[in-house]
């Protein structure tokens, strides 16, 4: 049981609309889990914490526990890293992907998630500082949540058979890198520095991350795209729109209209 | 939970932005005691909105015809134009009276997490409006006047990249600043952080 009050840090997840003024925020919280809590009268102008709980606030939160939700009752920013992402398209789109798929990533409400908490405060932190490559920073966010939930991709072994590697094939399905007797059909056959890219993300490993070039970058983008949809089984709405690293311009957009 | 209509009416009513299951059900029991009279023009007022309402073929505003009573005035300066994300912020600008150029409606703002992304919004129209001679004369001037939230910001900073390139165009954002009557301590960091990037030479 909860008691009647409690206070957390969280990054604000999403806000919906609710009734007139409302609003009822997604937090994913250091010590609750995912928490979805009301936070009335933030959409008055005059509000003190509407802005406060916009999606990237890095909060500390006081909560009051409610019949059906919870609700806020105090709010003190941490890190408001919205204030830089919204500058940035690309660093704002791809943060928009790291907090959908955190959301996606906790199902249940309350479930403690600390180490999935400080991997999203920890990207949010990196996109907003704006020093490394904003694509390179959610594929390592995205290759890491996944490592949380049990799907780490196989990147030097057989995903299959356990069979040492390195393997040239990689298949989406079978969870990796997959020697040429267990390869199913239809399996890919990804650049060498796009293997060693993965294995960079997956551990953290930045100076051999950054040295890779732009052709393995994309192709690591696209693999981890397609492993994050098929353990989601739903294509997230915001990763399509991530800006990767071709930046249109008007010129550009009316050769293609 | 009513019977059959009047329950089905609350659900109607709860699904429109802004109202609650408390004000659904207000609302359901003060038309179920209205004049049929009454009933009949909110009746025609919907079926009308349907029927008769355009979105203006140049700047994205509700119209009753092809092209909106902003865009057919004659008397509106074309060279400035005033991009806002709703038909509802022509309103608000319009209401101020300070505006007498031109607007162009987005119909939104960029919001990955809702899956919109510039192809969702009016952004390529409002480039086609740059490119050609509007009404006679060039626009000269952009007034970016997206909401001051996260998604209205982002979608000035991706305008703003858009539209940098254009010779001759001056690209402005509407000020936000601190309200008036408050202590900067209580200011929230959004608020206190547009404050600092607009702030101008005394
Ligand atoms: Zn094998
Ligand atoms: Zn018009």
């Amino acid at each position: 049981m909860r008691v009647s009050l409690y206070r957390d840090t969280g990054v604000v997840l999403r806000v919906q609309k609710l009734g007139e003024a409302d609003r009822i925020i997604t937090l994913l919280t250091r010590q609750h889990g995912k928490v979805r809590a009301v936070a009335k009268g933030v959409r008055r102008t005059t509000s003190r914490f509407g802005a406060r709980l916009e999606p990237f606030g890095h909060v500390d939160v006081q909560f009051y526990t409610g019949r059906t939700l919870d609700i806020v009752t105090q709010v003190e920013t941490l890190d408001a890293f919205g204030v830089g992402l919204v500058g940035d398209y690309q660093r704002y789109t791809a943060a928009c992907a790291v907090l959908e798929t955190a959301d996606r990533l906790t199902a249940e409400e309350g479930e403690p998630v600390l180490r999935l908490y400080l991997l999203v405060a920890g990207a949010l932190r990196a996109l907003a500082d704006g020093e490394r490559d904003p694509s390179l920073v959610l594929d390592a966010f995205l290759l890491r949540a996944m490592a949380f939930a049990g799907w780490a991709p196989a990147v030097v072994e057989c995903a299959r058979c356990g069979d040492p590697g390195p393997h040239r094939a990689f298949s989406v399905q079978a969870g990796g890198s997959v020697c040429v007797r267990c390869r199913p059909a239809g399996s890919a056959s990804p650049a060498a520095d796009t293997l060693t890219l993965l294995g960079a993300l997956l551990h953290g490993d930045w100076a051999i991350a950054e040295a890779v070039e732009s052709g393995a970058r994309r192709e690591t983008s696209g693999l981890v795209a397609a492993l994050l949809q098929w353990h989601l089984e739903r294509q997230l709405r915001s990763l399509p729109l991530v800006e990767r690293r071709a930046r249109p311009t008007a010129a550009a957009v009316e050769e293609t209209s | 939970m009513y019977e059959g209509p009047v329950q089905d009416l609350i659900d109607e009513l709860g699904r429109l932005p802004g109202v609650g299951p408390k004000s659904a059900q207000r609302i359901a029991f003060h038309l179920l005691a209205a004049e049929p009279a009454d009933i009949a023009r909110l009746q025609d007022a919907l079926q009308r909105v349907k029927e008769g309402v355009v979105f203006c073929e140049v700047c994205g505003n509700v119209s009753e015809e092809t092209q909106c009573r902003i865009c057919r005035d004659a008397r509106r300066d074309s060279t400035v134009v005033c991009v806002v994300e709703e038909p509802k912020d022509v309103v608000a600008v319009e209401r101020t009276r300070e505006f007498k150029g031109r607007y162009h409606v987005l119909g939104g703002a960029l919001d990955p997490l809702s899956g919109v992304g510039p192809d969702q919004l009016r952004i390529r129209q409002l480039l086609a409006r740059l490119g050609a001679a509007d009404g006679g004369a060039e626009i000269s001037e952009i007034i970016i006047a997206t909401d001051p939230n996260t998604e209205g910001e982002a979608t000035a900073t991706y305008l703003v990249r858009m539209l940098r390139d254009f010779p001759g165009l001056t690209v402005t954002r509407l000020a936000s600043g601190l309200p008036m009557g408050g202590d900067l301590e209580f200011a929230d960091e959004l608020t206190l952080g547009r404050a600092l990037s607009g702030r101008r030479a005394m």
